[in-house]
């Protein structure tokens, strides 16, 4: 790949322990992201939220993460001391989570959660990250960043919630952001305004994102570049315009077993998985 | 063509709370009718009005003929099943899929469980091998299998749906669809179902309602829906939405 890949991933493997043996959920994913915007779609337990904590440095610590590479812009991501994965994460590396009511802390109003991020990764006095956090929910098109700043995650709405979430991880500047299904808590009309706001942000300023889905058609219609997972390995990488000519029978099965507004189709098409298609 | 649901000018109230501002629809005998609307739009409640599982301030609801009072007879939950969205919230955790089918059995008094049971199993596609197994040995699409099979044990002539498969993956979304298209169509089901998916309502309904903040914004045929020919710049978002994310 040419010069600004920004993450390389070759056999990702992220295996955890349990009572009845070793359980595979990530099982040699490999793919590559520059300046662009990758989805990773699957069905649960397809391990697309495992490979993103894995990128991040959020695997559990009784689960083993393996690679034959697993690198961020140049830097090899597990030789490195946790130490210095801390100083990437939050930083250059970013992740926003699926449900702004349980991943934003529920004690701390919105602002202080901001500027914590922005101190903990760069010398500022409490005024100027003040100042940065509310230019940063303003980026997020909240109307009034005072007024937001003070407020507690629980008196928001989910949209303003999850557009305060995507302030907090914008703060630092990350080259890299991960979004873990970011707008399935949300409702559709707001979905739209939240992508919006992730599209424009990501274009702006030249980020890579990994948008992690369940939502195949809204995947196809976002990102540039879409990788499909199946039983934790990703069994098709395809340009998201021509999903129509996606080759693998899972991909096509998936496209077509939701219901479309002007398709009458009774019954539903079924996915038929195949044993082969885990091998 | 009777009613199987009729619903008029309905308030709930909780606390000082509106969350239904007077809404009335009609669900004729064997049709299957759709709500939509976003989150605090009432759908849910709605539902929950008629099952007795909201406050009812005012308004009236008669099912099958009969007017509903303040509380529920056994024969209304003959009639009346509901399925719920989330079927890892709603099996007991500690019965098996067994004593899950025999508890409306055994409220209702009925002799023949065994039969039942065997045949509930068999129509939504379980076999007999997940008779004794507990909801956390079963998948998301086999628990709501089981809820579906406990809805229908009792052969109720109306089902109400609420959100039965946003839990679910979008391959086993589809199966419980159709399913669910299935059962309605062999027992000639009434299928009041809620859902914030456009699609999904399309497919299943034949008519629908959208709501906003506790009221009918309009009443539309799933074909108009299709068409595109609706009134309301609500409906008209809610389609965009549904269309998926544009680039600007």
């Amino acid at each position: 790949m040419s010069g600004d890949t920004l993450l390389e991933v070759d056999d990702l493997r992220v295996t955890f322990p349990t009572r009845t043996g070793l359980v595979q959920a990530v099982r040699g994913a490999s793919f590559s992201l520059g300046r662009e915007r990758l989805g990773i779609v699957g069905e649960s337990g397809s391990g697309k939220s495992q490979t993103g904590r894995a990128i991040m440095g959020l695997t559990p610590p009784q689960a083993e993460v393996s690679a034959k590479k697993l690198s961020f812009d140049g830097m090899d991501l597990l030789s490195i001391s946790p130490r210095e994965r801390r100083a990437l994460r939050g930083n250059r590396i970013a992740m926003i989570l699926q449900d702004p009511k349980y991943s934003l802390d529920p004690v701390m109003s919105i602002g202080r959660q901001i500027v914590e991020t922005l101190r903990t990764h760069e010398k500022v006095s409490k005024a100027e990250a003040r100042e940065r956090a509310l230019a940063t929910l303003q980026a997020v098109q909240i109307r009034d960043p005072a007024r937001v700043f003070d407020l507690y995650p629980h008196e928001v709405s989910g949209g303003m919630g999850q557009r305060a979430m995507i302030a907090m991880m914008l703060i630092t500047g990350p080259e890299l952001m991960i979004a873990d299904e970011p707008t399935s808590a949300l409702d559709v009309t707001v979905q739209l305004d939240v992508l919006n706001i992730l599209d424009k942000l990501v274009s702006e300023r030249g980020m890579g994102l990994i948008f992690i889905s369940h939502d195949l058609r809204l995947i196809s219609s976002f990102c540039d570049r879409v990788v499909v997972m199946y039983a934790g390995k990703v069994v098709e990488q395809i340009k998201a315009s021509e999903l129509r000519d996606a080759r693998h029978p899972y991909t096509r099965g998936l496209l077509n077993c939701m219901p479309r507004i002007g398709f009458e189709r009774h019954p539903l098409p079924v996915l038929d998985r195949k044993p082969e298609w885990a091998a | 063509m009777t009613a199987a649901i009729v619903v008029e000018e309905l308030e709930v109230v909780f606390d000082r709370f509106r969350a239904l501002k007077g809404v009335s629809l009609e669900v004729r005998e064997g049709e299957s009718y759709g709500l939509v609307g976003e989150s605090g739009s009432g759908k849910s409640t709605l539902l929950r009005a008629i099952t007795g599982l909201a406050p009812v301030a005012s308004g009236a609801i008669t099912v099958n003929g009969k007017k509903l009072g303040k509380s529920r007879d056994k024969a209304f939950y003959r009639e009346v099943q509901m399925v719920f969205q989330d079927p890892y919230g709603s099996l007991h955790p500690r019965q098996t899929v067994d004593r899950l089918l025999q508890e409306p059995l055994a409220i209702h008094g009925i002799a023949d469980g065994e039969k039942r049971i065997e045949r509930a199993l068999d129509e939504v596609g379980l076999g007999k091998g997940f008779r004794f197994r507990y909801a956390h040995q079963l998948s998301g699409g086999q628990r709501q299998r089981v809820a579906i099979a406990r809805a229908l044990i009792l052969e109720p002539s109306i089902l109400l749906l609420d959100e039965p498969t946003s839990a679910l993956d979008a391959s086993v979304q589809a199966e419980v669809l159709n399913l669910l298209e299935e059962v309605r169509r062999r027992r000639k089901l009434t299928f009041l179902m809620v859902s914030h998916d456009l699609a999904i309502v399309t497919h299943m309904c034949e008519r629908l309602m959208v709501m906003q903040n506790g009221e009918a914004v309009e009443t539309l045929t799933a074909s108009q829906l299709i068409g595109h020919r609706v009134n309301a710049d609500y409906t008209r978002n809610l389609l965009r939405a549904s269309e998926g994310f544009v680039r600007v």
